[in-house]
């Protein structure tokens, strides 16, 4: 009896906060479907009276989203291939090689984690401008082709591969590229993809960065794009709830399909610290 | 001749582009703090002049510095330790035996970390509308309200650390349930035939077990907050009053606005410092934790 109050009562919470969380988003969904106008209604809708996809055409033919939206996917897609492969190369040799410094070497990056990225902004912006950088893609991928995040995950991983493995494959005569591209890359595979679904989420969620070094308007990230677009459509509430569902739908559905793999980086950076 | 290691060819990629794309930048830096780096400076760098602490000492002087340096402490203080708790209770009712559907529910509580910031602050904006939001309606139906959020230099903050716990959340929750699991079951069972009940096991076994996971969640946190900007960016650029202006934002503003690059990279190696400051007073803390 007790059991079951308690069993009702832990649902209704759970119930209650996933409610509690899923409203803005239900509601961003929803008001992109309302005629124009409609999500300004009094008493505000939960739903629209007649559901249109005016706001979606908008975006795509009078205000050209389809560019952003191919800018990020190009962007995140760009620097998350180049990541994997510097930043598992990387964590592999932190991990399985031996050279002199290595512990020291790997301590100092981790200590590095605290700075934040801002402090390096100004000076890599003066850098990247005098590389002739500032204002194309390079900007935005090249800070991003390698980071100590993922080097870590990376190596905290490799750490699991058996030497006699890897000593195995040395005796058959393999190189040491040839270990890490068949053997290596091969055994690693789930990191790669948490790796490489971490890189593509924050690369494709970023604003900061993208804001300061695209001026051009047609080399605008989604995210840039969309927050230039409310300051000029504010009255358009629903025109700005389609921009905001095209922007998170496809991080969202990466989430979704590979939420095993996304979870579990999360939980191997946090627990082993 | 000596062959060269062949693990420093595999490091050699990822090191020289963190090494010339990060930790150079960062001691660059350091040097642009101390020199009097503005608008002309970038048309014609020969004109720079080192400046000592000048810039320093002129943030000193600057009042926006100092309500932006107490505005960040607001969002670090009053969100990091709610956005916390949120997390460890979404954590408790998660990890809960008698719970079932786990895989649903964690999946809602995380969809928010991975939305787009920028984009959910849009829809967040509306929502606080003063007459049209949901928020204020549903305000209304309890009696209450109406509040303009975003409009009243007293809920601005508040409502954009109420986005900043609905967005961040899911990923300590995540934290804390790998946390959970990792408590043995047995340290339970002693705690029941001892006479434990629900309460004091939470407080004497879950919660001193937890400990280092408090820890990190309570650095990694911190380290985030700190760097707001696109919350108050995109909602309220800095405004009502300059209530939501953060030292992020306005390193933003004086750097790529301005282009005063000096007195930007003077503020960024202010909150650099107060970031190492505080991780390294909460690592120093820990032993005392361990203990308690």
């Amino acid at each position: 009896m007790r059991r079951a109050a308690e069993t009702v009562a832990l649902h209704a919470a759970l119930a209650a906060g996933a409610a509690l969380t899923l409203v803005p988003l239900v509601w961003m969904v929803s008001a992109s479907f309302m005629p124009a106008g409609e999500a300004s209604a009094l008493p505000p809708r939960w739903l629209p009276s007649a559901p249109t996809l005016e706001h979606y055409r908008a975006l795509f033919t009078r205000l050209d989203l389809a560019r952003h939206l191919a800018n990020s996917a190009l962007l995140a897609s760009a620097v998350t291939l180049i990541a994997l492969a510097t930043n598992s190369m990387a964590g592999y040799a932190f991990a399985k090689l031996r050279f002199a410094g290595r512990d020291r070497l790997f301590r100092l990056l981790l200590a590095a984690l605290v700075i934040p990225a801002q402090v390096a902004m100004l000076p890599l912006f003066l850098l990247l401008r005098e590389l002739g950088c500032i204002n194309t893609y390079w900007a935005v991928v090249i800070p991003g082709m390698a980071s100590i995040f993922g080097i870590f995950l990376f190596r905290q991983h490799a750490l699991a591969i058996p030497d006699a493995v890897l000593d195995a494959a040395r005796i058959d005569g393999a190189g040491e590229f040839r270990i890490y591209r068949t053997l290596v890359l091969f055994l690693s595979a789930p990191i790669l993809v948490t790796l490489g679904v971490f890189t593509f989420m924050g690369t494709w969620n970023d604003f900061m960065w993208p804001l300061i070094v695209l001026a051009d308007q047609r080399l605008y990230t989604l995210p840039v794009a969309l927050a230039n677009l409310a300051g000029e459509h504010v009255q358009d509430t629903e025109l700005m709830m389609a921009g905001a569902v095209l922007t998170v739908l496809p991080v969202t559905l990466l989430f979704v399909c590979l939420q095993r793999y996304y979870l579990a980086g999360i939980m191997a950076g946090g627990v082993k610290e | 001749m000596r062959r060269i290691n062949p693990a420093w060819g595999f490091l050699a990629p990822a090191l020289l582009v963190i090494a010339v794309f990060f930790f150079l930048p960062v001691a660059a830096s350091l040097l642009l703090s101390f020199t009097d780096f503005d608008v002309y400076a970038v048309a014609d760098p020969h004109s720079l002049r080192l400046v000592g602490l000048a810039n320093y000492i002129h943030l000193l002087h600057e009042p926006r510095f100092w309500t932006a340096l107490g505005n960040t402490f607001y969002f670090v203080l009053v969100g990091g330790p709610l956005s916390v708790a949120v997390s460890l209770g979404a954590a408790l009712l998660l990890d809960a035996r008698l719970t079932r559907l786990k895989g649903f529910f964690r999946t809602v509580f995380f969809l928010p970390v991975v939305t787009t910031l920028v984009a959910v602050a849009v829809v967040w904006r509306y929502l606080y509308h003063p007459r049209y939001g949901l928020l204020n309606h549903l305000l209304a139906l309890a009696g209450l309200g109406p509040v303009d959020w975003l409009g009243d230099p007293r809920w601005a903050m508040p409502a954009i650390i109420l986005l900043a716990v609905w967005k961040n959340f899911g990923f300590n929750m995540i934290i804390f349930v790998a946390g959970l699991q990792s408590i043995p079951e047995r340290l339970y069972e002693a705690a029941r035939m001892d006479g434990a009940g629900a309460w004091q096991q939470l407080r004497h076994v879950t919660l001193p077990m937890l400990a280092p996971t408090f820890l990190f969640v309570a650095i990694i946190t911190m380290i985030g907050y700190f760097q707001l900007f696109a919350e108050p960016y995109v909602m309220t650029q800095g405004g009502p009053a300059n209530r939501t202006l953060s030292i992020v934002l306005l390193m933003y503003e004086e750097g790529f606005r301005w282009w005063s690059m000096g007195h930007a990279a003077a503020i960024a190696f202010v909150l650099f410092a107060i970031i190492l400051g505080l991780t390294l007073l909460q690592l120093r803390l820990r032993p005392l934790q361990g203990r308690a």
